[in-house]
């Protein structure tokens, strides 16, 4: 019984995505036509297996923005819409950078005390929108938007005061990571000198943390709970506010992780060219892997991908790279309409298969349950 | 022989997985008042939602004064001279009676003095007592349900259908409307009216058409009938009863409440100074008109509402200011009077339904983790024992019929050793199997030696199962009724206020729930 179920569940699951992915091609390949662009040539570029470098580049690219995904999906999995995963980033990643370039503490260690930095900042700058929220009802959208700008200027502003500018050029950039506390990475893909980030093990572990705590523990359920129905989980006795100001603040610990792999793998000090707009990409993924750690997990993937593989466009076949955020905006829509239909479809189907079942059983009356 | 105004034949219609009308025929006589009866999930509602055009039948023929009519869509039906008037009023609170009678039908009589004296006419003809300029937020229940019927009547109907339309009434409402029904029949007006409530059915119809199982047992005259007939008819086997056998009825208070008061947002407490006494083995029924601070009170128990004032006893511990969870781990199970937004997660599982509320306890909890393996095998004795028919603990509750889901809350609420069970509205929605399993649960909580608050609009319920009953009215707790003696008719009058003997008082509770002092004089002698 489970075990057909279970299929039955996770093909509805796919359904959706697939759906969404098709419908985003469509519509793509429309705009290219109304454009005048050749259709064919760019999707070949698109879907040209990509060379090793760009492999290395993919998953490096996925990895970050799966722990951004996660750090939305907390959220997300009791509605709450932590927007701010932008900010939360950013400032973490800028307070885990100035320490660790100071490089008071030895090797690992400095690195520990920095994912702590950055995950206790992460942590309370979404605190703010979890505890207004809390004790005055402010929507989390709002504030969490607002204190995205107010990290930007933060940022900016103190970047300037710590900088460690080079003469001759107008890059600001903290202190570099002494060697001793960057994290080396794994060269697993031939062919290529560029190496997959340690930290991918770092993103490894808050999934499996995020999937056990919320699915194996009380705290998961009563979060789930609450996001399920908000009323039914106070009748249950689940303290809504102070959950919904722990979710805030697991968020943003997660999102505080989502600068680290590009900190202590690729760049060694944040400055003005540190990765932006992490936070937002996030956003989609997490609705696109319907908030489950694997589905993201292949979301972050197939983002990176378009990412790397729209890199090419413009010099192969004349098209702007930008295309691609066409056909990721087209997905993230359709995504979220198809994972509708199909919850509603599975549900008339579930309804059908009990009534049905119910009424196959001998002597029981007609079911009522799925009239209308 | 003239054609009888509606003649049904044949109408069959399928819903995925289920037949919700089968073969169903029978007529209406012109200027009679016709009842459908049957059990909640008959297939009542959708046999009239086909006769209104909001459904189509796949089988069968609709006749209106001997044409055949094709049904597409309510407008349809109206054209035909057909008018509904659903239980839920659709009426818009902030506009006048003649800005919601003229919404949509602005090409009748247009939208001002000539629609004003239209309705004014259709209102003294038929004895509705209506003012066109009255704001609908300011009146009560059975006013608001008059002005649907003139809605329908102004749109020209000489059909009505009236779904449930004593739901919502107290039953000195419920004459004023008979009256009115049997006003429109003099009037030469054809009324379909459908109830599960088998006395008013005797009281008001001509003629009575029995549903049970979406298909036309039995059509019968009232005048040879006994309720009891009908009923069996209705369920096709011997009726269950709500009443209770000997007292269990302790001297040992399990649930204790004095002085419980909670401040409103106006001048009025939605509680005030409430006290009241459970003991072990003891059913409390309370009843009352909706919105008089049953909701709030079950509240308070529950620590969902913190109480301005007053102490709330679980046997000797105060638990006033105790948190939800603690209250729920203390022994107090809850069946909230909306289960769909409170006692369950519709898209979850089955056995995430049956830890719900006991998420920190035994089986379903091992320190901070969730015991699946305990809870799943709670879940499966749960919905056994308590006889939820589903195919497995891992279908959503959203696939079960709402009998069933209000049995798997009882079980629920019943197998994590409670002390006190606070139960709002129980067997509400639920068809008449389940309400005889649901009342046998409460009656074996009573025998176990739990206090039991029964908070219900059924008054037959509360009669037939309560050890004690008490009327709140503006969230204030009445003296003690004796079930044994008292009647329907007292509870109602307690109800609506009618019985008390300062005057000032009636009148306002009148001013705020009727504006015409008219037929309202009538009910009042009547409930004293």
């Amino acid at each position: 019984m489970k075990a057909t179920l279970d299929l039955r569940r996770v093909g509805l699951g796919l359904l959706a995505p697939v759906l969404a992915i098709l419908v985003a091609f469509v519509v793509t390949s429309t705009v290219l036509l109304l454009a005048g662009d050749p259709v064919v040539e760019v999707w070949t570029q698109l879907l040209t297996v990509p060379r090793p470098r760009l492999v290395v580049a993919i998953i490096n690219g996925a990895s970050v923005y799966y722990l951004s995904a996660i750090a939305v999906a907390i959220g997300f999995r009791m509605n709450l819409f932590n927007i701010g995963v932008d900010g939360q980033y950013r400032i973490a990643a800028f307070a885990a950078a100035v320490f660790a370039g100071q490089g008071w503490l030895p090797g690992p260690l400095n690195i520990f005390v920095s994912l702590l930095i950055a995950v206790v900042v992460g942590a309370a700058w979404a605190g703010i929108a979890g505890w207004l929220k809390v004790t005055r009802g402010v929507s989390e959208v709002i504030s969490t938007i607002m204190l995205n700008a107010i990290a930007t200027g933060l940022v900016s502003f103190l970047l300037f005061r710590v900088a460690d500018s080079t003469a001759g050029s107008n890059v600001t950039n903290t202190k570099t990571i002494p060697a001793s506390s960057q994290v080396p990475g794994f060269a697993l893909v031939p062919g290529t000198p560029n190496k997959i980030y340690g930290f991918i093990l770092l993103a490894a572990l808050v999934g499996v943390a995020y999937w056990v705590i919320l699915n194996k523990t009380r705290f998961g359920y009563d979060l789930r709970a609450t996001g399920r129905s908000e009323t039914a989980a106070v009748a249950s006795g689940v303290n809504v506010k102070r959950m919904v100001l722990t979710a805030m603040v697991l968020s943003g610990a997660a999102a505080g992780l989502v600068g680290m792999p590009l900190l202590f793998g690729q760049d060694y000090s944040y400055g003005t060219t540190f990765q932006p707009g992490l936070g937002f990409a996030g956003i989609a993924i997490a609705l696109l892997g319907r908030n489950h750690p694997v589905g993201i997990a292949f979301g972050a993937l197939l983002w990176s991908y378009l990412d790397q593989q729209s890199n090419g466009l413009q010099i192969t076949v004349g098209v702007s790279s930008e295309l691609v955020y066409i056909i990721q905006g087209v997905i993230v829509l359709a995504v979220v309409i198809a994972y509708e239909v199909v919850r509603r479809a599975g549900l008339r189907m579930e309804q059908r298969r009990v009534a049905r079942q119910l009424s196959e059983e001998p002597g029981s009356p007609t079911p009522e349950g799925a009239t209308v | 022989m003239v054609a009888p105004a509606v003649e049904l034949q044949g109408i069959t219609k399928r819903f995925p997985g289920v037949v919700a009308n089968k073969d169903v025929t029978f007529s209406v006589q012109r200027g009679t008042v016709h009842a459908i009866v049957g059990e909640n999930g008959a297939g009542k509602s959708t046999l009239m939602k086909i006769l209104y055009g909001v459904l189509r039948a796949d089988e069968g023929t609709v006749k209106v004064d001997g044409q055949l009519l094709a049904l597409h869509s309510p407008s349809d039906a109206i054209d035909a001279g057909i008018g509904m008037v659903f239980q839920h009023f659709m009426l818009a609170d902030n506009l006048t009676v003649l800005e919601n009678v003229v919404l949509g039908a602005e090409k009748r009589h247009g939208i001002g003095d000539r629609a004003r004296a239209e309705i004014e006419r259709i209102s003294a003809d038929y004895g509705l007592n209506v003012h066109a300029d009255h704001l609908v937020a300011d009146l009560g229940v059975g006013i608001r349900q008059r002005v649907e019927i003139l809605k329908v009547l102004y749109r020209g109907a000489k059909i009505l259908i009236l779904d449930e339309p004593t739901a919502v009434l107290v039953p000195q409402e419920v004459d004023e409307l008979f009256d009115n029904l049997r006003e429109l029949k003099s009037e030469g007006l054809t009324v379909i009216f459908i109830s599960h409530k088998l006395d008013e059915v005797l009281s008001v119809a001509d003629s009575i058409t029995v549903i049970r199982r979406g298909t036309t047992v039995a059509t019968v005259d009232p005048k040879s009938v006994t309720s009891r007939q009908l009923a069996e008819l209705m369920v096709g086997s011997e009726l269950p009863s709500a009443s209770t056998d000997v007292s269990t009825v302790t001297d040992r208070p399990l649930l204790a409440i004095t002085g419980l008061t909670l401040a409103g947002a106006g001048v009025r407490d939605v509680l005030h100074d409430i006290t009241l006494t459970i003991h072990a083995g003891e059913v409390l029924g309370v009843a009352g008109v909706e919105g008089n601070g049953q909701a709030e009170l079950v509240e308070a128990i529950m620590g969902m509402r913190e109480p301005t004032a007053g102490r709330i006893l679980l046997a000797d511990q105060d638990i006033s200011d105790w948190h939800t969870r603690e209250i729920r781990e203390a022994g107090v199970g809850y069946i909230p009077e909306d289960r769909h937004r409170h006692a369950l997660l519709l898209d979850a599982p089955l056995w995430e339904n049956t830890m719900l509320g006991h998420q920190t306890q035994s089986p379903n909890a091992k320190g901070v983790w969730v015991d699946a393996a305990g809870a799943k095998a709670g879940a499966e004795r749960i919905l056994a024992e308590y006889d939820v028919r589903t195919p497995s603990i891992y279908v959503t509750a959203n696939s079960l019929s709402g009998g069933n889901q209000q049995k798997l809350i009882i079980g629920r609420e019943m197998s994590y050793t409670p002390r006190v069970l606070v139960a709002a509205h129980p067997t509400r929605g639920v068809d008449v199997g389940a309400q005889a399993a649901i009342w046998d649960h409460i009656r074996r909580a009573r025998r176990e030696g739990l206090a039991v608050l029964l908070i219900s609009a059924d008054l037959d319920e509360l009669i037939g199962l309560s050890d004690t009953i008490r009327v709140i009215l503006r969230g204030q707790l009445s003296d003690e009724f004796d079930p044994d003696v008292v009647t329907a008719q007292d509870l109602g009058a307690a109800m609506t206020g009618a019985d008390q003997r300062d005057p000032g008082t009636v009148a306002d509770d009148l001013g705020t729930r009727h504006t015409e002092a008219g037929p309202e004089t009538h009910g009042v002698e009547e409930g004293q």
